[in-house]
């Protein structure tokens, strides 16, 4: 099994009409099926019933499915989390969202201590197979609590699944694919790119998702098994390992650098699909590593490390990460910290020349 | 706008301290206990707003006279009291076996729950058997009232091989499904918004049984406590929330918690919850009061704070010793008397037990629990090889093994050739 395998998934099948769909247009499909084939699914979050939520992700779910299945919460993370584990061991399986990963640390102990160990601790008496939504990452001037990409505080964790879509198509089977999944999975939505691929030359006039080729999205029921990266596209020089909005953010700059690159959109960071990751990288024997998040004890830190371990002998040239700054998001300074089209540009360069 | 203060006297900062230090003399003159069977009863669907003086004063219902008095006795038939006293006493005679077992280096810790023994037993027998517990640490009560079998609580104690958490947790920190008790955190007050979220869920589902939680007074002052009261209020959900005002949490009294200006129970009127304030020593109390608020929760009129009065009359822990912070006078001082030797006279009083009873019955429940802990050392005690096989340590982390959880139960494997050479790894024992 490969990333392969999934390549063209998202072509229609035949006789069926094409339909193209945005990122939010993609979640908001999946939650209305799951509510829909699975009566103990709950969706809660601040704003998301009446209202449909700040990104309108859950618009209209509350009136098709009611206000016992679609409903508000107080504004408390850890309430949210701390009650949706209380569901789980009922036998719900709740989809909180958390309005941004910005707001989600009130909930960690409940993450941490709670969900990630519950089947563990009490030796599968109970489980916690909630999937906690969340708006992360930044590219929207959302200043340093509307910006952040906190998932490798999350990978760290034993017992959690960390899941990233960079697409339409992806958005919907992996949210179905981790709400089906029996452990707490961590769900990061790219919002930079809920309603359009950005490509990180940030200057330029957005690109709605209605023409990317994976903004085609089947009606009604399907998933993406967690663990299976997705290959974006395909090239000898060198690999690119990157999730969420870097996926394009990469791919553009390959595209306009004329690179020929084997881009490989991880989709889940736990579980990883460490066979795509090795089979690429021994066979280019380059690899760039980006991610927005910051840059010390990242997710990058952890890939580079896998890269070293299992492909040192297939290297070029080092492993290098294009990451965040160190800082917290800065405001102003948005496009100065966002790892775009400049950063990678010179970290393939390097990686090209030794 | 006022001047600037630099010509103000200086400010304090207040820190709590104890009514008594080691050596010092108790005085608990100042502990209001109220007169048994005064405080009125309202009815279950009462309004929070109007039973105000429950969150302030103290129900009671056993008195000096060891008779039951007021609106609030359960009124118990004698075998449900004799039962009662049955669950009270095999939880003490329990106690004191682990407590020597950790001293004996059986295991690695052991929590007892002596003087408290009514708030756990009183309100698991007010409370059907299917209702869901979310308790904290010092609730085994709860499990001996529901009939768990002794014999799996001393495996869990000595994470031997018959432990059916696999030796994962702490001591003391069982989880039985079976017994619709929810698996026990060491980090504090986690469980109060999971009883809600699971009261929630019970009421979403339109099923009719509800949820309760136990919480140490000193443990009220997390978050998750604050959030467990806002989304009961919110939703209205049909939850009991428990808190165990045993004065002390390990070395700090209730005053590093808030008790120096107002209760626990008092907690409630600010979310509109109703909130009780009962004798935590009084076994007839607990179970009224426990009874009321699951009378209330299940017809749907909301949920209710419950703070149980008492003292924690032995150590935090076994890791833990009193003595270096607290007067080991306050114990015999306690106004509030001894749980077990209350409902005793009560019992003696009513013409419906005796000494003799008595001590056949404490002999009775030392016998047996030596006898279970005997047959639980047969599955081996902590630390003496007859523990699960290896490989359950990297088992239900996830649903199903990943890669590197895979690559690292291997590694544990090859490392247990050169760590144990001699434990052939095909004896069954420690594989």
């Amino acid at each position: 099994m490969s990333a392969h395998d999934v390549k063209n998934a998202a072509t229609p099948a035949e006789g069926q009409e094409e339909r193209r769909i945005n990122m939010i247009e993609a979640i908001n499909e999946a939650l209305d099926i799951m509510l829909e084939r699975d009566p103990d699914t709950i969706v809660m979050g601040e704003d998301v019933g009446y209202f449909g939520g700040v990104f309108r992700a859950t618009a209209g779910l509350q009136e098709k499915h009611g206000k016992t299945r679609v409903f508000d919460t107080p504004i408390s993370e850890c309430g949210i989390i701390g009650v949706a584990v209380g569901m789980g061991a009922y036998g719900l399986r709740p989809i909180p969202e958390i309005q941004f990963a910005d707001y989600i640390y009130p909930g960690l102990d409940q993450l941490i201590s709670e969900a990630a160990r519950l089947r563990y601790r009490s030796a599968t008496d109970y489980i916690a197979p909630m999937t906690v939504r969340s708006p992360f990452g930044g590219g929207i001037f959302g200043g340093q609590t509307h910006s952040q990409s906190p998932e490798a505080l999350f990978t760290h964790v034993a017992g959690l699944k960390t899941v990233i879509p960079a697409t339409p198509y992806d958005a919907k089977g992996l949210l179905i694919a981790s709400i089906e999944d029996n452990d707490p999975v961590i769900f990061f939505e790219p919002k930079r790119i809920y309603n359009g691929p950005f490509t990180g030359f940030y200057d330029k006039p957005v690109e709605p998702w209605k023409k990317h080729k994976d903004s085609v999205v089947p009606d009604g029921y399907y998933k993406i098994p967690l663990g299976k990266a997705r290959q974006v596209t395909e090239g000898e020089q060198l690999t690119v390992l990157a999730y969420g909005t870097m996926v394009h953010v990469a791919e553009a700059v390959c595209a306009d650098k004329g690179i020929e690159a084997d881009i490989l959109d991880l989709r889940t960071l736990m579980p990883l699909d460490i066979e795509a990751i090795e089979a690429s990288v021994k066979r280019t024997g380059r690899c760039l590593i980006v991610h927005e998040a910051t840059r010390t004890s990242g997710f990058g830190a952890e890939l580079s490390a896998l890269v070293t371990e299992r492909c040192f002998y297939h290297l070029e040239a080092p492993a290098l990460r294009v990451t965040g700054f160190d800082t917290p998001y800065p405001h102003s300074l948005e496009w100065a910290y966002f790892p775009g089209p400049v950063r990678i540009g010179e970290a393939i360069d390097k990686i090209l020349k030794d | 706008m006022a001047e600037q203060a630099s010509n103000r006297p200086a400010l304090a900062l207040h820190v709590p301290e104890p009514r008594s230090r080691p050596g010092d003399p108790v005085n608990f003159a100042d502990v209001d206990v109220g007169e048994p069977g005064k405080m009125p009863r309202p009815d279950e669907g009462c309004d929070p707003g109007d039973m105000k003086d429950l969150a302030y004063g103290l129900v009671r219902v056993l008195g000096d006279d060891n008779k039951a008095h007021g609106p609030w006795d359960p009124k118990l038939s004698p075998d449900t009291l004799r039962e009662m006293l049955g669950h009270m006493a095999m939880v003490r005679a329990f106690d004191e076996r682990m407590f020597r077992g950790q001293r004996q280096g059986k295991t690695s810790f052991y929590m007892k729950c002596t003087g408290e023994e009514a708030t756990s037993v009183s309100a698991a027998m007010a409370l059907a058997s299917d209702d869901m517990v979310f308790p904290s640490y010092r609730q085994q009560g709860i499990l001996i009232a529901r009939g768990y079998p002794l014999i799996e609580m001393i495996n869990q104690i000595y994470s031997n091989k018959g432990d059916k958490l696999k030796g994962r947790q702490l001591p003391i920190m069982y989880s039985s499904r079976e017994h619709s008790f929810f698996s026990i955190s060491g980090n504090l007050a986690t469980q109060t918004p999971q009883a809600v979220g699971w009261a929630m869920a019970s009421a979403i589902k339109g099923d009719s049984r509800i949820a309760a939680t136990w919480v140490g007074e000193g443990s009220t002052a997390e978050g998750d406590f604050h959030s467990a009261c806002t989304f009961a209020t919110v939703y209205n959900a049909p939850v009991i929330l428990n808190v165990i005002n045993n004065q002390w949490a390990i070395s700090s009294f209730s005053g590093f918690a808030g008790s120096e200006r107002t209760t626990f129970a008092a907690r409630a009127l600010g979310y509109g919850l109703a909130g009780l304030r009962v004798d935590g020593n009084d076994a007839l109390a607990c179970y009224a009061a426990q009874q009321w608020a699951a009378n209330r929760a299940r017809a749907n009129q909301g949920p209710t704070l419950i703070e149980y009065f008492t003292y924690r009359a032995e150590g935090h822990s076994t890791s833990d010793d009193p003595s270096g912070y607290r007067s080991a006078q306050e114990r015999e001082e306690w106004p509030l008397g001894d749980p077990v030797m209350r409902l005793k006279n009560h019992l003696i009083e009513i013409g419906e037990w005796d000494e003799d009873r008595q001590q056949a019955m404490d002999l009775k429940c030392a016998e047996e629990v030596k006898a279970v802990t005997k047959e639980a050392e047969k599955n081996g005690i902590l630390g003496h090889g007859l523990h699960h096989p290896f490989k359950t340590m990297f088992e239900d982390v996830f649903e199903e093994l990943p890669w590197h959880l895979e690559e690292q139960a291997a590694q544990a494997t090859r490392e247990r050739e050169i760590k144990w050479p001699d434990q052939h790894p095909k004896d069954g024992a420690g594989k």
